[in-house]
């Protein structure tokens, strides 16, 4: 066999560092030591809340955001966020919980975002998806519609875009879709 | 001393004695050709993957004389193995990988003992990695990589040479691929390497869901879109027959709305299982390089890779040999537990202070938890609230004696790995 320890030997000497005697306990993962970090980064200020169903488990919990300007103002949107082991390989999964009238949201959650699919890169961290999140609400963008109706609205006459924001806030209906009250 | 047990076996293994039984131009000065490597050729050798690299590496490793082979894989046999996957047959079609490529090596090669192991790599803990002399790997996925990587990472332990694993990796994507190794907290690792992989090309979710311009956008919004609001309740499986099918109708319908052509059954199953075309001689080349690498290492007769090689065949052939650096801060092999030894009878509160005063960490605002458990976390509030509670707590009220924590600080950019150990 290779003289592979006797190698290990020679590193340790040099480092001259602890090593550990014991029984080997379960390590705290990449993933996990990334989310411990990105978390403690965050910048949420008073428009985005965090919830954690299970305070032990970081890598699942919900964002809420407050937008106190734009047309979304005094609605509550919810996200589950769900960092799988392979963070930051993997970008993090988000989904909208709720049924919203937005054209880069569809009716099931799912989320328009550049960095969270085809621009992600692991020197991202949570607060950039974030702070993206929070952007879509700030500026809806007609040009990459999931929603292609509300994109279309939102393109053909903003002031009637609006109009619709705020009756799907409320729980009202748009083209014959009824959506959940997202009102404060 | 001869060991061989007849005439036949004399013959089959006489190549391989040889190189065993002679020192070499490039063979280590304390190298003792002979009896010991070849009785080396004994020890237990794990190969985990039994796929298009696995079939090739066990089949390698077989005829290199080795007698004590595991290996382990999760998958079964699908009807497109077949053009490469030499040690499966038509009738072997829904078996097990693993058990039927070693029953069909042991079969052919006469004196090797295979055990199989049907499962996952993470069903397994660090007792069963330990009885192994060196790991080689034929995965696909780099989740499994990571897992293996940080896995005998984590078993090396000062105190007992033999905790030490060397891991060969060898993977494939197309003509290319690559073979490397590495020596688990000595040399780079899977981890420090991560970024040199190209993440997988994706289309934005919103060209999917409106303009599909190429077939593959229409199976994708079959497969991401189509499936959620009609198919809620069932779970998505790549493996099952009828949900290819109706993936493959919704896209074919899509196509036709777009004028797009194309979409084929084959091209559904390639896209939602992201699949890139194996080609069976890019997977031999790279066996055959994991396999030598495996034979020098085990039996030390010759210098052995360091640490990466890597394989292009797309243009005519180039390979490209390099030693892979560690990186400093790479969170699974940079970043080992240092050992604290601390008074179990002080609160994390008083713990946490410590860590402020002591010279080598002096952590101000560090956050901090163990595989299962927040311990304290300054950040987000709503952690912060429920994790307070803990600093009045004892540590050995939180943690057991040896448990290892993981503490970030916002005034650091490396991150810090502690075992606690019980004064």
């Amino acid at each position: 066999m290779l003289k592979i320890w006797s190698m290990k030997q020679q590193q340790q000497q040099a480092e001259n560092a602890e090593g550990g005697a014991g029984k080997k306990k379960k390590k705290v993962t990449a993933a996990q030591l990334r989310v411990q970090r990105d978390l403690q980064e965050l910048t949420l200020g008073n428009t985005m809340k965090m919830t954690f169903p299970n305070p032990d488990d970081i890598l699942n919990f919900t964002l809420s955001i407050e937008p106190d300007e734009g047309m979304y103002k005094g609605g509550v949107f919810n996200f589950s966020f769900a960092v799988n082991q392979n963070f930051p390989h993997d970008p993090p999964k988000v989904k909208c919980t709720q049924k919203i009238y937005h054209p880069n949201i569809d009716l099931e959650g799912n989320v328009c975002l550049n960095i969270l699919r085809e621009d992600w890169k692991p020197v991202l961290n949570l607060n950039a998806v974030i702070v993206g999140m929070q952007f879509l609400f700030l500026e809806p963008n007609a040009s990459d519609p999931l929603n292609k109706q509300a994109a279309e609205d939102l393109r053909a006459n903003r002031e009637a875009f609006k109009r619709n924001v705020r009756t799907s806030m409320s729980g009202g209906t748009v083209h014959n879709i009824t959506f959940e009250r997202v009102l404060k | 001393m001869d060991t061989r047990p007849d005439s036949q076996q004399q013959h089959r293994w006489a190549a391989i004695h040889n190189v065993l039984s002679r020192p070499g131009p490039f063979t280590d000065p304390d190298w003792e050709p002979g009896a010991m490597p070849i009785k080396e050729l004994e020890e237990k050798i794990l190969v985990i993957g039994a796929g298009g690299l696995g079939c090739e590496i066990l089949k390698n490793l077989a005829l290199s004389g080795f007698k004590n082979i595991h290996v382990i894989d999760m998958d079964t046999i699908d009807i497109s193995n077949l053009n490469r996957q030499f040690l499966f047959r038509q009738s072997d079609i829904g078996k097990p990988k693993a058990e039927v490529a070693a029953a069909f090596v042991e079969k052919r090669v006469k004196g090797v003992k295979i055990t199989p192991y049907v499962g996952k790599i993470q069903d397994k803990d660090e007792d069963y990695y330990m009885q192994f002399k060196i790991v080689v790997c034929g995965l696909d996925s780099i989740e499994a990589r990571r897992w293996i990587n940080s896995t005998l990472i984590a078993m090396v332990d000062m105190e007992d040479p033999e905790s030490l694993k060397p891991l060969v990796d060898g993977g494939t994507e197309g003509f290319k691929g690559q073979a490397r190794v590495i020596l688990p907290t000595l040399t780079s690792c899977i981890e420090c390497q991560l970024d040199m992989h190209a993440p997988r090309p994706a289309v934005p979710l919103c060209t999917i869901a409106t303009i599909p311009r190429q077939p593959q956008h229409c199976i994708e919004w079959a497969h991401q879109i189509a499936w959620q609001e009609k198919r809620k309740d069932d779970t998505f499986d790549s493996d099952d027959m009828e949900h290819i099918s109706w993936v493959y109708n919704a896209a074919v319908e899509r196509a036709q709305q777009f004028h797009i052509h194309g979409v084929t059954f084959q091209m559904t199953q390639g896209v939602v299982k992201n699949i890139i075309p194996a080609i069976a001689s890019t997977n031999a080349v790279i066996a055959a390089a994991t396999t030598s690498e495996v034979l020098k290492i085990v039996t030390g007769c010759n210098p052995y890779l360091e640490n990466y090689m890597m394989y292009a065949g797309e243009e005519g052939v180039y390979t490209y040999t390099f030693e892979a650096e560690k990186k400093p801060d790479c969170p699974v092999c940079g970043n080992l537990a240092r050992k604290m030894d601390v008074d179990p009878n002080i609160t994390l509160g008083e713990f946490i202070e410590s860590l402020g005063e002591k010279a080598e960490a002096q952590l101000k605002k560090p956050s901090m938890r163990t595989e299962e458990k927040t311990l304290y976390q300054r950040f987000p509030p709503q952690l912060e609230e429920h994790t307070r509670p803990n600093l009045q707590l004892k540590l050995h009220e939180l943690l057991e004696d040896g448990q290892e924590i993981a503490v970030t600080d916002p005034a650091y950019t490396i991150d810090f790995r502690y075992r606690l150990n019980f004064k």
